[in-house]
């Protein structure tokens, strides 16, 4: 897994969402590993964010990555990034994110991202691209969300049985 | 007939029931009360998903995959399903798409093949016309493009990098950013497109090209002074930001888009890098930011945060700096233990630099040590250390020792050897050294490294004035507690060294005790008998009684101890009581010689872990200074006919290191390591006036050897040599030199054994002449495996200072189909890059 990767020190590697029981509810990664090292470094992480006390910081060292975890209800965001990046940003980050989940879902709960994970994800996938932000305007990320949540139902309209069943 | 086959596929359907929605199938599998009812549900619908896609169902095949995803984000395997990610990004329909391409994001991989049939479909979503399409198709390619497929796209994003649509160029700006991370010689193509991106009003876009900008700048000199002339337009652009009142679609916390101030903040920072110029013109600016920006929540910190970093990193003016220092001060005061840390980890690396500005938040940064988040309270650790200095040298150490008897155990081993480090720089005087060392030992004694035991008998040694106060707190400290091991250790060697003064109640810097010759024998022997003592502490303890024979008046009770260990089930305990035996019947007259007081040593490193934590510190009697014995002539010479005794006039037994728990015993390993050499005929020494055996022992074995790392940097490259090739024992040596002290040698010895029966017990020794000093530390093993199915090595470390040819003499013992064996054999044919 020792992958000469030259970077700048800047980059989220991921983002990883995960219940107090150690659930994984979300997993972005924006760096090539395989199924297996994903699974590692999952289980290890959730292992060491979920052993923090309550009065520790939001940050740790781990490996050669700087982890930063907030817990949101029975939720933790916890975000990987380089070494030069700017912890207190990064929770700024992940809090927008909230924002936007709870924007959405109308009083966002774990529930609604369990039985939502692909929406979580589209969302997701507006706001941050290559984990980096690409959109700082909340209205602009919902409003695009909203847009494409459009285009899916026109694409779903109503179907005559016949086409349900995939005759017509 | 066409309408019979379609009524008949039409009976067909209805019979096949639809397979279960996603949201269904999350509340089942959410109802099973085991893993393995779990797994059952699971594999039921694996199987029915895979014969749906065995169908080629076009209509499913989107909910199909969705729950596949949802079933390989409970951790089931999901990789038959990736073709359908394929097909379903192909299709027509957004919903295929939507799914298709988070499918791929989660189920491909850029390791496979198979990804990269994806691109020619990427390619045509480029340029869709349906900015969502081309939007999905962006972020995939942006989030896990591969190398190839980078290549291959690299064109169409440059196209849309230009494109006047702001929610596509915003993306096609990142996804830029991972096309030159993956590709870096193709960052030129998207330098036109740069042109105009600074101009944007759309806050995404300007985010983004930020992004880019710094990408590109980071990975290019030339791209870097090129962007260099963007400065003034990046500091209107942050200026308004500041100065713009309430902007609601970019407000957070009554602060204006911070994201984009902090990506601003940043490529300042690299463009002001060693450039004059440019720092001049972002001094205001960062001055304005650092003033103004609201401190009370979270994110007005992240902005100074990174306005201190950029401070710190360009030319900025000393003013800047120490506003910027002030600003992490102000942090460290902070509620909030986020900011804490994040303060303490920039003061961490600016202390180099701005040491003086520092200094100034030294109290809060040694209150930090207080506080309870274990990753605050260490760099709070670390920063202390790199404060002190000689001013505060003893204020610090207050709150440095405080701290180290309430830590956690993970902290101590490196708080102590902070103590011990700062202690020698900046210790004000030899009693303060002394004093804090010893409280050291007293409250975080089995913490410290095991070379703080030699080298804290080294500072006592040389620390004349103190031996008698020394001793004296040593012996109270003793008769508190005797189960931290360092301590007792260091304790028994001076109480065996300075017994005689702690008798004769001499001590003037605090009160004497009374303290009566048998009473100091129950302690050293309490030692010896304690379950609390390890093997090496009662090695200490034993020597030390023995010492006393010398210092105290009465004897009989010290030859009675020594006897009576002389059959101690400890093997180390018994060698040394029986030698000690010997010392007291055969060799009387030699005794007070070599059990003299020690001579100052030779301070050579005052730091690094070394060989010394295996031989304890303890020091060859033989290993005396002619200098310092003014006073006894004649024990030189006996000291010497004691190694003649051994046989051979120019050969001078090992040291023999045996494993860490084992130190070196006084005299007698060098009897039994060469007793039955025959080099020359009997026992009885010829008087020789050869000159005494070199000083340094000590300084040999405190000159920071151990560990292989220091033999990393050397340009070795001296062959190996085969010193020993019999009866089908083949030994071989292989060398290394240090670049840090060109006198030693490391010699490693692999063994092997071309025969078809292993030979066990086997024990290799080595003598070297009179000028050569020796250390064999233990080997890998005992036994060597037939048929060179695995070799026995041990590593030889050799001193020459006087740069000599080498020569060896080696002994061999082993066990081989049931019979003894012994050789001996001298090795001569040594290259002369290993001793020269």
């Amino acid at each position: 897994m020792k992958r000469k990767r030259l970077n700048t020190g800047f980059k989220m590697q991921f983002m990883l969402l995960f219940s107090r029981q150690g659930k994984l509810r979300l997993q972005k990664w924006y760096v090539p590993l395989s199924d297996k090292e994903k699974k590692k470094i999952t289980r290890e992480l959730v292992q060491t964010v979920l052993a923090r006390k309550p009065k520790m910081c939001s940050f740790l060292e781990w490996r050669d990555l700087k982890i930063v975890y907030k817990r949101y209800a029975s939720l933790y965001f916890c975000c990987a990034i380089e070494n030069q990046d700017n912890e207190l940003i990064t929770l700024e980050i992940i809090h927008r994110y909230v924002e936007l989940l709870d924007k959405y879902f109308g009083s966002v709960c774990e529930l609604d991202i369990i039985f939502n994970f692909e929406k979580a994800y589209f969302i997701l996938d507006e706001f941050l691209l290559g984990g980096e932000a690409q959109e700082t305007s909340k209205k602009n990320v919902l409003k695009a969300i909203e847009q494409a949540d459009l285009l899916q139902e026109e694409a779903e309209t109503p179907r005559s049985v016949l086409e349900e069943i995939g005759l017509t | 007939m066409r309408e019979n086959s379609s009524f008949f596929l039409v009976l067909l359907r209805l019979r096949m029931p639809a397979p279960i929605r996603l949201r269904e199938l999350i509340r089942t599998i959410r109802t099973a009360r085991t893993q393995a009812e779990e797994r059952e549900m699971i594999q039921k619908e694996c199987a029915s998903i895979r014969s749906s896609f065995r169908e080629e169902d076009n209509t499913y095949r989107c909910r199909n995959v969705a729950k596949l995803l949802y079933m390989h984000m409970l951790g089931y395997p999901a990789h038959f399903g990736q073709l359908e990610c394929l097909k379903l990004i192909a299709s027509q329909k957004f919903t295929d798409k939507r799914i298709g391409y988070l499918g791929a994001m989660l189920l491909l991989d850029e390791r496979q093949d198979v990804h990269l049939l994806m691109t020619n479909c990427i390619k045509n979503d480029l340029s869709h016309n349906t900015q969502y399409v081309q939007g999905l198709a962006l972020c995939t390619l942006g989030c896990m493009g591969s190398a190839e497929m980078c290549r291959d796209l690299a064109g169409e994003v440059e196209k849309l990098l230009k494109t006047s649509n702001s929610y596509l160029r915003k993306k096609a700006a990142l996804c830029a950013v991972h096309v030159i991370r993956k590709v870096p010689e193709l960052m030129e193509m998207f330098l036109p497109a740069t042109k105009n991106l600074l101009s944007e009003k759309n806050h995404g876009v300007l985010h983004t090209s930020v992004v880019l900008l710094t990408e590109m700048c980071e990975r290019s000199p030339d791209m870097l002074s090129h962007f260099r002339k963007l400065v003034p337009q990046l500091v209107r652009i942050l200026k308004n930001l500041i100065m713009s009142g309430y902007s609601p679609e970019h407000d957070v916390s009554g602060i204006s888009d911070p994201f984009l101030q902090v990506r601003i903040l940043r490529l300042l920072r690299i463009l002001g890098r060693n450039d004059d110029d440019g720092s001049e013109a972002m001094n205001d600016i960062l001055a304005q930011v650092a003033t103004n920006t609201e401190t009370s929540k979270n994110v007005g910190n992240a902005i100074l945060y990174e306005t201190v970093l950029t401070i710190m990193d360009i030319k900025s003016e000393s003013g800047l700096r120490v506003l910027a220092i002030n600003i992490l001060g102000r942090f460290l005061l902070n509620n909030d233990k986020n900011i804490r840390y994040v303060a303490l980890t920039s003061l961490l690396k600016t202390v180099q630099t701005d040491h003086n500005a520092v200094q100034r938040h030294r109290s809060t940064i040694v209150d930090c040590l207080k506080d309870l988040d274990v990753s605050i309270k260490r760099r709070a650790m670390e920063l202390s250390f790199a404060l002190v200095n000689g001013n505060n040298i003893r204020g610090m150490m207050k709150e440095l020792l405080y701290f180290l008897d309430s830590c956690d155990p993970e902290f101590k081993a490196d708080c102590a050897s902070g103590i011990f480090l700062a202690a020698e720089k900046y210790a004000p005087s030899k009693r303060w050294h002394i004093d804090t060392v010893m409280r050291v030992l007293t409250t975080a004694g089995s913490y410290v490294r095991d070379d703080s035991v030699p080298n804290l008998i080294q500072l006592i040694t040389n620390s004349m004035e103190m031996h008698a106060y020394t001793v004296q707190r040593l012996y109270k400290a003793l008769l508190d507690d005797v189960s931290q091991q360092p301590l007792v250790q260091v304790a028994s060697w001076c109480i065996g060294e300075y017994g005689d003064l702690l008798v004769s109640g001499q001590c003037e810097e605090e009160e004497p005790i009374q303290v009566t010759e048998d009473e100091v024998l129950d302690v050293l022997e309490g030692l010896l008998a304690s379950s609390l003592s390890s093997t090496v502490t009662r090695g200490y303890a034993l020597t030390a009684i023995m010492k006393l024979s010398t210092r105290f008046s009465g004897v009989n009770r010290i030859k009675k101890v020594v006897s009576v260990y002389g059959s101690s089930i400890d093997v180390e305990l018994q060698q040394r009581a029986v030698e000690y035996n010997a010392l007291f019947k055969k060799y009387d007259h030699m005794r007070s010689a070599l059990l003299e007081r020690m001579p100052i040593m030779e301070k050579t490193t005052a730091n690094g872990p070394t060989e010394a934590a295996q031989t304890n510190g303890e020091v060859e009697p033989s290993a005396l200074d002619s200098k310092s014995l003014p006073s006894v002539p004649q024990p030189t010479g006996q000291v010497n006919d004691l190694l003649d005794l051994l046989g051979g006039n120019d050969v001078v037994p090992v040291i023999q290191t045996a494993p860490p728990t084992k130190p070196v015993s006084a005299g007698g390993e060098l009897l039994d390591l060469l007793g039955d050499l025959s080099l020359s005929g009997g026992p009885a020494p010829p008087p020789v006036a050869a000159p005494p055996m070199s000083v340094s022992q000590p300084a040999f074995l405190l000159d920071g050897l151990s560990s292989q790392t220091l033999f990393n940097d050397v340009a070795a490259g001296i062959p190996p040599m085969t010193a020993y090739n019999k009866n089908g024992l083949i030994i071989e040596f292989t060398f290394e030199r240090s670049n840090l002290n060109p006198n030693i040698t490391v010699i490693t010895i692999h063994a092997s054994n071309s025969t078809e029966a292993e030979m066990t017990e086997f024990v290799f020794q080595a003598a070297v002449p009179k000028t050569f000093q020796l250390q064999l530390l233990s080997p890998s093993s005992n036994v060597v495996p037939a048929l060179k199915q695995g070799t026995v090595t041990q590593v030889i470390k050799v001193l020459n200072p006087q740069k000599q040819q080498l020569r060896m003499r080696v002994k061999l013992t082993y066990t081989h189909k049931g019979s003894a064996v012994q050789d001996l054999a001298e090795v001569n044919n040594f290259p002369a890059q290993a001793w020269q």
